[in-house]
């Protein structure tokens, strides 16, 4: 009877550990090349990597799950899952209601996509996906701002003529630009926003941030980070 | 799936169509179909279930149960869909992982809510983070069966209500003539003979149901118009299967599977309801009852 019981308070306690360590990852899966769906339907990208790569460091159990960037902050707030690894840039607005890890990619380029290069980016009709520090550029810029709920819809405003130009992460645009076998153009300068990507966490969990923190860091230090960033973004990204 | 399917970029014409409409997200594109049909085929009798309860406790003549029948009806119908859908899975995962936290971690002492966060104890979590992710999704869907249920049934609870209202008084009096109970004359009368006032009522709302399923996708429930919309996105060089916007070709596939379901709804529901009128309120109806109990 006692080993029953031994081995039941040994069973509930690593049953216990297990769940401690087991970290859900939250991305939206519809930002390539920072985070998208394969063809297997599996979630993939820098970040997949990069956020495995990280687990492995905090030696955490970590298991992906996917959620629309609308509510990806609310989500993570009432505890569907525990990280935000979505190409989220870290603002003073969004830092008022969750904590960013250390940045894993530095401050990076915003640009304009156009169908031709004189698009009126100043006074015009220009689209960013709601909720983005690119939005909230376009809507203090003068134009006028018109939100979709994810990139594509932001691209295919401009492609039908809705939208003079589309304001995103440069890196997320490269894949529709002409350069790449798209139809649009790059349009005006690129704009530096933001202070890097880092990983949104709620704020009460300060064990998991300071955990992610040292393996950011060290990955920062080895420059397993830079190999990675330069493997998805190609050698003209930023790198640390 | 097949072996020809191994490196796509050396594919063309029809076997790379073959293989791109095998791959493993167009599984679980197809896969979302069996969600939404299953949503369905559970949420609709769930909801019948509610409004059949919902109607019988409008009409219970014991007053609180009566003020419940119609308070909910008053207030689901009243509040906008989209808001109900928001709050009912939010409210209710809470309050399950709240009385979880309370029954399992008593010690705690930590506030529940810290600032925006709201933090149970790891133990409490539903389903617990470290369950595979298949349960996520199976909780997930009973969320948003009981989102659906709840709103539809409160619309139909009120279209059994006044199905009920609509039994020719009547017949009524004729069964208490013959010294049936109040209960029986709900039992073996009204409720065998409001069906027939209720079934286009009750059709539009399986119709607007079925309409209603792309909500499943606020919910968190990826069904067919997130994959529709997922896999008809612009595919850059990163994927394996690259091709520009297709996304109209996939909403085509949903409208047609959704003209489908209707148009088959309704051709089911016209059969059910000559039926149901065939003899209504004459013998040959009492005979169908009693044949049917």
């Amino acid at each position: 009877m006692k080993k029953v019981l031994l081995a039941t308070a040994a069973l509930a306690l690593s049953a216990g550990l297990a769940t401690a360590n087991t970290v859900r990852m939250g991305t939206e899966g519809a930002y390539p090349p920072y985070n998208f769906i394969n063809d297997k339907g599996e979630i993939d990208g820098f970040e997949r990597e990069l956020g495995d790569a990280l687990c492995a460091k905090a030696e955490l159990t970590c298991e992906w799950v996917t959620n629309d960037w609308d509510s990806i902050i609310p989500n993570l707030l009432s505890g569907n899952y525990d990280t935000i690894i979505a190409g989220m840039s870290i603002t003073d607005e969004r830092k008022q209601s969750i904590d960013f890890s250390h940045n894993y990619y530095p401050p990076a380029a915003s640009a304009y996509l156009a169908l031709d290069a004189g698009a009126d980016l100043a006074g015009g009709v220009v689209a960013a996906q709601t909720g983005t520090i690119q939005a909230d550029y376009v809507a203090q810029s003068g134009a006028t701002l018109l939100e979709f709920a994810n990139l594509d819809d932001t691209v295919s405003a401009v492609k039908n003529g809705e939208a003079d130009a589309v304001f995103a992460d440069k890196d997320a645009l490269v894949p529709f630009s002409a350069d790449q076998g798209g139809d649009l153009i790059w349009a005006g300068e690129d704009v530096a926003l933001g202070g890097g990507i880092g990983i949104g966490m709620r704020k009460s969990d300060t064990e998991l941030r300071d955990k992610f923190n040292a393996a950011i860091d060290a990955m920062k230090a080895d420059g397993s980070l830079n190999a990675m960033i330069v493997k998805w973004f190609g050698d003209e990204a930023a790198t640390f | 799936m097949f072996d020809t399917c191994a490196d796509p970029a050396a594919l063309e014409g029809l076997s790379w169509f073959l293989c791109y409409l095998t791959s493993g997200k167009h599984m679980m594109f197809y896969w979302s179909f069996l969600i939404v049909l299953a949503l369905l085929a559970v949420t609709a009798p769930v909801a019948l279930g509610l409004g059949f309860a919902g109607a019988l406790a409008a009409r219970a003549r014991a007053a609180p149960l009566r003020w419940v029948g119609k308070g909910y009806t008053a207030m689901v119908r009243g509040v906008p869909d989209i808001v109900f859908f928001l709050f009912v899975p939010v409210a209710l995962d809470q309050g399950l992982e709240w009385l979880r936290h309370k029954w399992k971690c008593p010690d705690w002492d930590a506030p529940i809510r810290q600032g925006n966060d709201f933090l149970v104890c790891a133990q409490a979590k539903l389903p617990l983070s470290s369950s595979p992710q298949i349960w996520h999704d199976i909780y997930g869907f009973t969320l948003a069966v009981v989102a659906f249920a709840v709103v539809f049934g409160a619309f139909a609870a009120n279209v059994l209500h006044g199905a009920m209202a609509a039994v020719p008084r009547a017949q009524l009096e004729t069964a208490e003539a013959y010294g049936m109970t109040p209960r029986q004359v709900t039992r073996r009368i009204l409720i065998p003979q409001m069906w027939a006032y209720a079934l286009p009522g009750l059709s539009n709302l399986w119709m607007i149901l079925i309409k209603a399923t792309p909500l499943l996708f606020l919910l968190g429930v990826t069904d067919i118009v997130y994959w529709a919309r997922e896999l008809g996105a612009t595919k850059s060089a990163i994927y394996d299967y690259p091709h520009p916007d297709w996304r109209v070709w996939y909403f085509l596939v949903l409208l047609a599977f959704y003209l489908g379901m209707t148009s088959l709804s309704e051709r089911l529901f016209r059969h059910v309801s000559a039926r149901l009128a065939r003899g209504q309120a004459t013998m040959a109806g009492e005979a169908m009852r009693k044949a049917r109990a």
